[in-house]
């Protein structure tokens, strides 16, 4: 009786032993480091660690250990003057191909880190940064499909010789006319077999046939999921520009973007780099109204409105452009852009461009047929267009080119910076920003630590001095949970904050609930004239259903603030759930196997130290059976 | 060691008409003053800009208000955080602005350039090469944010009590189920009621703990109820009342013993977590010392009202006192 078979010690201490394995992690100091990845082709390998342990050797700084990491090298310092200098010297060495962060890690040795076992991922207002919330625009995503299929509609008809007396974009439908009842038909099945994702109906008004088109609810869904997805591959692009170590971008809500910059050092500049709300688009410049080949051409337009088709955009020196509505590509199909030199024309400052393969058709398209016009790059902030530049066209080109004649190597730069990070799908605004200084962040960690040494204390305390050997034993179970949940969030590596810090708190204090149930209900067996052993069984037994209801309602809690929460709630959220997980086994398993240890042995056992029982409950009215 | 030795069931239910009249003055309290008062939600729900500055010296809070007003912000309010050298400039939200986040960002800058005269610990060109120097928050929320969070919290809320509902009235019989979410939501109110009152901040960590506090003090009512329907069991000669008087007693002890280890932790929050966990243990606070009385002392007076009785628990039994009722229930 009040055994433990051997493999239930066995999971009980295995489970030790991994939670202590994953806790450790969190006790190292954190040291100043250095972290260095490569940025787009880039790779952060064994040979760049050699070039990063060179430059550190010839700049003389004291390093403690280098080593590479998940694709990334870690160079960690004795101190934060070495730290400094040592970001300086790698960055000179390794150039702009490479993110040089600063961070603080944990001075953990090395093996714990290959199975794993880092320390807790703490949030933001744990450990200080900026915290962005952005909203995609998702209507001008809209706006400009439907624009679009208002030309790829035109297009096509025109492609197939199918004569239509108009085509026009009314509100979120495309609307095309016939004179003739065939017409509509034949462009019908065309458009429905070229463009599959449109929904057609067909109508007479007044003895005009009329064709409208509308985008399916699926097609509307891709596009905005695809929307989110360039931005969020474009705001990456805009964050590594700024050399943060693990920063978060990731999609929340149907049209939301968040952005997380831990440790970020001049959230002013982060914001002007995440805030720029510019998205490109390249358009064929409309040659026909073109008065001559000079930045004057368009002159003539200043004061008049631009011709049918066109539209008239300032350029950046002030001049007005005319290009084509049609949209070639837009800045969301540019991969790369850096500034270089030419190296067949003498040596001008240029800027190469390089496209993804839907970029590089739509390139080839585009200059086909068009050798010798000009084409404009256009960036659009805050609603307003601008042209970059419009250089001529000087072949048919495909995913990679170059624009030549830069006046100097900074404006090469500029722009490649503008065509790298502008490449945005659609337009976003910040709708909630946070910026929470590193040492506030540190005092946060000390206020949730002590609160929780305190809370442990006097939980002990009292725990032991009311239950005596049981007491203990529930405390032990309670520092198990506390350990468990230590691991599993390490594990999961799920974002503590200080919320969360709390729900560990409050877990702990919940915990011990149903220690209490189990001894409240052992001391109630034992005064009903129990023996001890009975006691102990019966006790465990009967607290198990409580114990289950009670974890069960607040599970229900706990999901339903994952599902609804937001933010801080989540971060809360997360912990209770697991805090449940964690205080159920070890109050449950953990306790009980305690218990089995210290009395299962026994033949026969006098007396529990379960505090005073010498007394005859009358409120409990259950027989005497002993 | 022992608190509790109670050698007789207390008629708690024989009380039970008084124990309502307080519960529902309170709540009617309550009421009126989240009506009258309302909530004083915190700018997450709101929208606005919010600043907490350390100051090298206590804060002059009147002088801050004059000089900031001086400057053209009316509607700031600024109050002491945590120690009297850290205060809390708060904005509101102008919706009449198109853009918000250049305008918030402007408004910020003022604050900062108008608090420095007034020792601010803010270093501007430091904070920009040493992070360690920047002890600074500022959070900026857009309106659209807050009212999705008060529309997401009140889901949460509703989704919690329907889901309670529903595993109660599973594992026990829906009047429980319904005198316990009733007795919990009054405990929810009364919170609200106290947050409404006092005018502290009602924030989202306040929220998590309204939601905790909700699952926490189901248990209570969970452990009587589970107790209550064993003795209808056991207890075969007894009327309703007796049966609840005997449940509510058999548990009190642990249910004051755990409520008070859990307040343990909580105090210790309250104590030690500094201003940004400050309400959030204050709403437990308050939400454990009512719940250890709502949870018993409303839930099982609604229950009998309700009228549970032994039928519900109890199935037609083939002979009297088999013993087989007795151990084959837990």
């Amino acid at each position: 009786m009040n055994k433990y078979p051997v493999w239930k010690y066995a999971v009980i201490v295995a489970a030790l032993i991994v939670a202590f394995l994953y806790t450790l992690p969190n006790f190292f100091a954190e040291v100043p480091a250095v972290q260095v990845s490569g940025l787009r082709a880039n790779k952060a390998d064994a040979d760049t660690l050699k070039q990063v342990d060179e430059a550190l050797k010839a700049a003389k700084v004291d390093v403690s250990s280098s080593l590479i990491e998940n694709e990334s090298i870690k160079v960690r310092f004795k101190d934060g003057e070495s730290q400094k200098n040592g970001q300086a010297a790698i960055q000179a060495k390794l150039g702009a191909g490479y993110i040089v962060a600063l961070q603080l890690i944990s001075n953990s040795p090395a093996w714990l880190s290959k199975i794993n076992a880092l320390p807790m991922y703490l949030g933001l207002d744990l450990r200080g940064g900026v915290h962005f919330l952005m909203q995609v625009d998702m209507k001008s995503v809209f706006d400009k499909a439907v624009d679009r299929y208002v030309g790829d509609v035109r297009v096509l008809l025109r492609d197939k010789k199918i004569f239509y007396t108009g085509i026009s974009r009314d509100g979120d439908r495309v609307v095309a006319k016939f004179k003739e009842k065939p017409e509509l038909q034949r462009a019908q099945t065309e458009i429905s077999t070229q463009l599959p994702e449109l929904l057609l109906k067909d109508t007479e008004i007044n003895g005009e046939f009329v064709l409208t088109v509308l985008m399916k609810p699926e097609t509307i869904k891709k596009l905005q999921d695809n929307a989110i997805q360039q931005n969020i591959t474009a705001l990456r692009r805009r964050v590594n520009e700024l050399g943060v170590s693990e920063p978060i971008v990731q999609q929340q809500g149907a049209d939301r973007i968040l952005v997380e910059l831990a440790g970020v050092q001049d959230p002013a500049r982060a914001e002007e780099l995440i805030g720029r709300t510019a998205s490109l688009e390249v358009r064929l410049v409309a040659e026909e109204h073109a008065a001559s080949r000079n930045y004057d051409a368009f002159e003539r337009y200043r004061n008049e409105p631009a011709p049918f088709g066109t539209e008239k955009i300032i350029d950046e020196k002030g001049y007005p452009v005319l290009v084509y509505k049609t949209i070639a590509f837009t800045g969301d199909k540019i991969t790369d852009a850096q500034a270089g030199f030419d190296q067949q024309a003498g040596g001008g400052s240029i800027v190469n461009v390089t496209l993804n393969a839907a970029g590089g058709r739509a390139m080839t398209m585009t200059t086909r047929g068009n050798v010798g016009k000009r084409m404009a790059v256009i960036m659009i902030e805050k609603g307003k267009p601008e042209v970059l530049t419009w250089p001529n066209i000087n072949s048919e080109l495909g995913a990679r080119f170059y624009i030549s004649g830069m006046p100097n190597t900074q404006e090469a730069k500029n722009l490649a910076l503008l065509l790298r990070a502008g490449a945005l799908a659609a337009e976003m605004q910040i709708i909630e920003k946070r910026m929470i200084g590193p040492s506030l962040g540190a005092e946060n960690i000390e206020k949730g630590k002590n609160s929780l040494l305190l809370g442990f204390a006097l939980i002990t305390v009292f725990m032991i001095a009311y239950y005596m050997l049981f007491g203990v034993v529930s405390v032990v179970a309670l520092g198990c949970n506390l350990f468990f949940l230590v691991a599993l969030l390490s594990m999961l590596q799920a974002t503590l904050t200080l919320p969360g810090v709390a729900a560990i708190a409050l877990a702990l204090g919940m915990a011990i609930d149903a220690n209490v149930l189990i001894t409240e209900r052992i001391r109630e067996e034992l005064r009903s004239g129990m023996s001890p052993q009975m006691a102990i069984q019966v006790g465990y037994d009967r607290a198990l259903d409580t114990i289950i209801d009670s974890n069960i309602t607040t599970l229900i809690v706990g999901l339903a603030q994952l599902i609804w929460g937001a933010g801080q709630v989540r971060g809360f959220a997360v912990v209770h759930c697991l805090g449940i997980l964690t205080s159920v086994f070890s109050a449950v398993m953990v306790s009980r196997g305690l218990v089995n240890l210290i009395y299962g042995g026994r033949k026969k056992v006098a007396k529990l130290s379960i505090g005073n029982v010498n007394w005859h409950n009358a409120a409990s009215q259950t027989p005497a059976k002993a | 060691m022992e608190f509790f030795r109670i050698k007789k069931p207390i008629p708690f239910m024989r009380h039970a008409l008084v124990f309502n009249a307080i519960s529902f003055i309170t709540f009617l309290l309550a009421v009126v003053f989240l009506v009258t008062k309302g909530l004083h939600f915190s700018i997450e729900f709101t929208g606005g800009t919010v600043i907490e500055a350390p100051l090298k010296q206590a804060a002059d809070l009147e002088k801050i208000r004059t000089e900031l007003k001086d400057k053209g912000f009316l509607d700031v309010t600024v109050q002491n955080f945590g120690s009297a050298k850290d205060v809390l400039i708060r904005l509101p939200l102008r919706v009449s602005v198109g853009d918000h986040n250049t305008a918030m960002e402007a408004q910020k800058n003022t604050i900062i350039q108008t608090l420095i005269p007034l020792g601010l610990d803010y270093d501007v060109e430091l904070a920009k090469t040493d992070p360690k120097a920047n002890k600074l928050r500022a959070e900026f929320v857009g309106g659209q944010v807050g009212k999705e969070l008060a529309y997401d919290g009140s889901l949460a809320l509703l989704a919690v009590c329907i889901g309670i509902l529903i595993y109660l009235a599973i594992r026990f019989e829906w009047r429980f189920a319904v005198a316990t979410i009733i007795a919990n939501l009054h405990d929810v109110v009364i919170i609200l009621g106290f947050f409404a009152f006092f005018q502290w901040e009602f924030s989202l960590p306040v929220l998590a703990a309204v939601l905790a506090i909700l699952g926490y003090s189901v248990n209570e009512s969970v452990v009587v109820f589970d107790r209550a329907r064993e003795n209808f069991r056991k207890m075969r000669k007894a009327t309703t009342s007796e049966i609840f008087d005997a449940a509510i007693t058999g548990t009190i002890s642990r249910t004051i013993i755990t409520h008070g280890t859990t307040q343990m932790m909580v105090l210790a929050m309250l104590i030690f977590g500094g201003p940004s966990l400050f309400y959030f243990a204050l709403a437990l606070t308050i939400g454990i010392c009512f719940g250890i009385y709502s949870s018993v002392l409303v839930a099982c007076p609604i229950a009998q009202y309700l009228g549970v009785s032994r039928e519900d628990f109890v199935k037609p039994v083939k002979k009297d006192g088999d013993p087989e009722v007795i151990s084959a229930n837990p």
